[in-house]
């Protein structure tokens, strides 16, 4: 089942979701449209609860949508796939195993032919590019929160995937913690390109990292608006006080209070 | 060193305290013996002592051992399924709360004259529960995170099981393990008095009651106390090795 658009990593075609709960049929998104170019970077955000983490569990395959298909490199999402890596808000590392042991978990379940010597080098280096050098045999619970957020992003990456999920990774860190992990995000995307898709409530996140914003309305979540990020090279954080970033701000401000109200009324 | 040297002080403290209570009281050996009494009570039967000593030991060991393949198999059942929980859970409350002593003779009429066989049964009975529970709470309140890392890279229910759910319950496991090898003690010694004609310490303490030798008694209880302290330090350690991750360096 190839669809036969050919530069779009990540097509989500008319996805519908609706959970059954005791109360009755809980919709949370409805008729949603994306697609994210390969390489392509795209950050969505919305109000709370408007169904943003069902759309990243619906991308990875742990959920089937109800109605409409999603794409992963032109095939037909029907289940979890190995080309996907995940970090989410909780950074979930094995408390039992060290950092190094935890960035190599993927490589454990996802086939591969790499000898236990190339698993190694690879969560190592890795661990060097996001500045965790040297903290590879320490536990997790030795680490600060950053520190573990980092290597939580090494695992996500080490087995290659394709399309990279991060579903609020950067929530739970504190604001200098979190501008910090952006540069280590643009480094990663520099070293290892990846198509990503990043949930988040941070409009200034959105912009630094992401080539594309969409804006989800309110509950049943649908496509509400599309920014186009210009991308500098390579952008400094200072780049936020800009004029142009500061307009898209006031823009993607704007859109998220058009669609609280509409999920307040709904 | 000191921590050695420290608790030496103290038991001695201790059973000097003992001597000197029972010798100020003047109290006769079958009221409360004194420490001076335990060991010619100890040195009579020393060959019994190590005999029993063992069959109690390893009775208590096979219970557990039973207890823990037993209770683990029970946990992750009602762990991993709802149904199954909700099924078996108000089965094993209302089993756990039989006092285990109304079920010794029962037992052991069940099971006249096979001491092994009875010990060991009661030893497990006792002791399973609190393994059961901690299992399978343990699994139940797997953080979903974890289990979507894994399930997004396509892994299979069971290697969720053997990487994740299992050695994130480990820490569980021994705290509940602990509480059961006493349990398990317990039970080994409730059938021990109890089953006629019997062996372990249980019964050369019932032999020490029937026989008027007050020392003796007391002499068993101080060997079960250095056995209940071997068995509580054996989990320790095994703890130490396989979730010794779980304790937190003091910083």
């Amino acid at each position: 089942m190839k669809s036969n658009v050919g530069n779009e990593a990540i097509i989500i075609d008319k996805v519908t979701h609706t959970y059954k709960t005791d109360t009755g049929l809980l919709p949370v998104i409805k008729n949603l449209n994306m697609t994210v170019p390969k390489n392509g970077f795209t950050a969505v955000v919305g109000p709370s609860g408007c169904g943003k983490s069902t759309l990243t569990k619906l991308i990875s395959g742990l959920l089937k949508p109800d109605n409409g298909e999603v794409y992963l490199n032109g095939e037909k999402v029907l289940g979890p796939k190995p080309i996907v890596g995940m970090a989410f808000q909780n950074p979930v590392l094995l408390e039992w195993r060290s950092i190094l042991k935890n960035v190599m978990l993927p490589l454990e379940i996802v086939p591969n032919d790499l000898s236990e010597v190339d698993k190694e080098d690879r969560a190592k280096s890795l661990l060097h590019l996001v500045g965790l050098e040297g903290f590879e045999e320490k536990k997790p619970s030795e680490l600060s929160g950053g520190m573990r957020q980092r290597a939580s992003l090494c695992r996500a990456l080490v087995h290659n995937p394709e399309v990279l999920i991060l579903d609020e990774p950067f929530g739970a860190l504190d604001a200098f913690t979190r501008e910090d992990l952006w540069q280590v995000m643009h480094k990663l995307r520099q070293e290892e390109p990846f198509t990503g898709i990043l949930i988040t409530h941070d409009l200034r996140e959105s912009i630094f990292l992401a080539d594309e914003v969409v804006v989800l309305s309110g509950r049943p979540a649908t496509s509400q608006y599309s920014l186009q990020i210009p991308k500098l090279k390579n952008p400094k954080l200072d780049s936020l006080f800009s004029p142009d970033s500061i307009e898209m701000l006031k823009n993607l401000r704007k859109q998220i209070e058009i669609a609280q109200v509409q999920q307040a009324t709904n | 060193m000191r921590q050695i040297l420290i608790p030496f002080y103290a038991i001695i403290i201790f059973l000097l305290f003992w001597e000197f209570v029972v010798w100020f009281n003047g109290w006769p050996n079958y009221k409360m013996a004194s420490p001076s009494d335990l060991w010619p009570a100890f040195w009579k039967f020393k060959k019994l002592f190590f005999q029993y000593g063992w069959d109690t030991l390893w009775r208590t060991v096979a219970g557990l051992f039973l207890a823990v393949i037993f209770g683990v198999f029970l946990g992750m059942i009602m762990g991993l399924s709802k149904i199954l929980r909700e099924a078996l859970y108000p089965l094993l409350v209302g089993f756990n709360a039989i006092p285990k002593a109304t079920v010794v003779p029962i037992i052991a009429l069940m099971f006249v004259g096979q001491h092994d066989l009875n010990t060991i049964l009661i030893a497990f009975m006792i002791s399973f529960f609190p393994i059961a529970v901690s299992i399978s709470i343990g699994l139940s309140t797997l953080e979903p995170e974890y289990r979507d890392i894994l399930r997004s890279l396509g892994a299979s229910k069971s290697m969720i099981f053997w990487k994740i759910a299992l050695p994130k319950t480990l820490p569980e496991f021994f705290g509940a393990l602990k509480v059961a090898v006493t349990l398990a003690f317990i039970g080994t010694n409730l059938m021990e008095i109890v089953s006629p004609h019997g062996r372990g310490l249980g019964a050369l303490f019932d032999s020490g009651k029937t026989n008027a030798d007050y020392p003796l008694m007391f002499a068993v209880l101080i060997g079960l106390a250095i056995l209940g302290i071997a068995l509580y330090y054996v989990v320790v350690v095994l703890e130490k090795i396989f979730a010794g991750w779980a304790e937190r360096s003091s910083e």
